[in-house]
């Protein structure tokens, strides 16, 4: 039979979709013996994300209402934090995230995403639990810490808080990326993206690692640092080169989310994009008050990835999006 | 001119890179979480083979080869070109030393071979994966000895030489891979 008369087949085989089916009990369970509340929020949603680097895909709701234009979430971040701020305690999810244009080896237009939120814990207990968790369903293994200043400085040979474009196109020069095309006008944290991905994360090498305290400038939705304004209470897990996790200390200043929420469309309009509805519901629940908390998104088919043993996510997507 | 969004990147794409056609190996979109998407690029360089690593910031478009293939017949050489016509349109093209390269050994009159077009001229040729070619000339076979170990040098009809068991004799029809040079076994005409 012909590959062309096999389309129809879903992409994981049924041994990958029982290890699938595992992973999520032993998650389940590990939320169930802490007390962390699963919890279900809606996917569509009348505020877009704003994040430059993330497109929300766009959908026409017609029917009994007034809203047209709705957005499928890129994370359940907003809706968990109206919880939060409702009272709701530690809480966890399991879901479908959706986003446009992402596709290729370790990407998939939606994907599973687990995303958890612990009041009272910072950045530091959360990476703890993140370790926890991963031992459970990788096994236990040494985990590895390491700031992104830190990690900069050792692998790359570059201080991330204090550098400039030149400074950071010659570092990619030195270790092995000669040529980089479309960087004439790249920011800084352009720079940086491609070098954590292309020169520090690969000589961290295999194994599990922490990066935390991200460059203000990339804090997204993270508190930034009391003791060092430079940086934001945000970090990352990586499974052998792999991005797994990324997690914050939450930034519960609504003046600030405000501020973040209009620069990125600003930064959208600037390179093309288009402006999204900010979510006026997360404003007024930080306006009525979100606790101290921290939180966290895992990608749940790399880790099955790793599970399975795999380097295409492809083959742990059940039925993969994109032919 | 026609050029291409690194949104559009894919293995088999023709692009000019520095001047030169090339076509893309191997794409790979690398992006975090929350941070700028690049496209991570294996491209062959079409006129020399080599195969570079480039980078692109995911948004950039790069400009189109005119790059085709086309199957074509080789008819003959005069010296200086490599003939070949297309089969339908009867249109004869003449290929030159660095489009043919090394290929010459695998050239046999009026066989099929693929022609890549670069602006409407040949820039490379690229035999079949196997070839059936005769033996020109061998040490004479060993009877008996079909173990195939050992083998010894045969200079086929288009050049080529090729190492092939100890039993094989001059004039006989030999299926050979071009890729690697190795031969595959005895052929029938009709195979």
């Amino acid at each position: 039979m012909t590959d062309r008369l096999q389309h129809w087949r879903p992409t994981a085989s049924l041994d990958v979709l029982k290890k699938r089916a595992e992973l999520l009990r032993q998650i389940r369970a590990f939320f169930y013996a802490r007390d962390v509340l699963e919890v279900d929020t809606p996917a569509l949603s009348v505020a877009g994300n704003t994040d430059p680097n993330i497109e929300s895909f766009r959908t026409d709701y017609t029917g009994p209402g007034n809203t047209n234009t709705l957005y499928l979430h890129t994370s359940p971040e907003f809706s968990m934090k109206r919880l939060l701020a409702a009272d709701s305690g530690a809480i966890y999810q399991l879901c479908k995230v959706f986003r446009n244009g992402e596709a290729g080896r370790q990407h998939n237009p939606e994907f599973t995403m687990l995303e958890w939120y612990r009041p009272d814990f910072d950045h530091h207990q959360l990476m703890n639990e993140v370790a926890e968790l991963i031992n459970d369903v990788l096994g236990k293994k040494e985990v590895l810490k390491i700031s992104y200043q830190q990690a900069f400085i050792e692998h790359a040979g570059i201080d991330p808080l204090d550098t400039n474009q030149n400074a950071l196109k010659k570092c990619a020069q030195q270790n092995g990326l000669e040529k980089v095309i479309g960087m004439d006008e790249a920011s800084v944290d352009d720079w940086l993206d491609l070098l954590i991905d292309q020169v520090v994360v690969p000589k961290l090498g295999r194994g599990r690692v922490f990066i935390y305290d991200y460059p203000a400038s990339q804090a997204a939705l993270a508190e930034i640092s009391e003791s060092d304004s430079r940086v934001a209470e945000r970090f990352e897990l990586f499974i052998d080169g792999v991005e797994i996790a990324n997690g914050f200390h939450e930034l519960t200043d609504v003046v600030e989310q405000r501020q973040r929420f209009e620069s990125e469309n600003k930064k959208r309009e600037e390179v093309g994009l288009s402006k999204l509805p900010i979510d006026e519901n997360l404003l007024a629940a930080l306006e009525e008050g979100l606790p101290d908390c921290a939180g966290v998104a895992i990608g749940i088919d790399r880790l099955l990835m790793i599970v399975a043993g795999v380097d295409s996510i492809s083959d742990v997507v059940t039925i993969s999006s994109i032919e | 001119m026609a050029s291409y969004s690194t949104n559009e990147f894919r293995s088999g794409l023709k692009l000019m890179i520095d001047g030169d056609p090339c076509s893309i190996v191997e794409n790979e979109i690398v992006k975090p979480g929350k941070g700028q998407a690049f496209n991570r690029v294996k491209i062959r360089n079409l006129k020399t083979g080599r195969v570079i690593d480039r980078t692109y910031k995911s948004g950039e478009s790069v400009e189109a080869a005119d790059v085709m293939d086309t199957d074509m017949q080789y008819l003959y050489n005069d010296g200086e070109f490599w003939y070949f016509m297309d089969p339908e349109s009867f249109e004869q093209l003449g290929a030159d030393a660095n489009a043919v390269g090394e290929n010459t050994k695998w050239l046999k009159e009026q066989d099929t071979y693929t022609v890549t077009l670069w602006n409407g001229a040949p820039l490379t040729i690229t035999p079949p994966n196997f070839v059936l070619l005769n033996v020109a000339e061998t040490d004479p076979g060993v009877r008996g000895d079909t173990s195939g170990g050992g083998g010894k040098p045969a200079t086929m009809e288009t050049g080529a030489v090729v190492r092939v068991p100890l039993f094989i004799n001059e004039g006989e029809l030999l299926k050979i891979d071009t890729r690697t040079c190795e031969y595959v076994g005895r052929a029938k005409e009709d195979d």
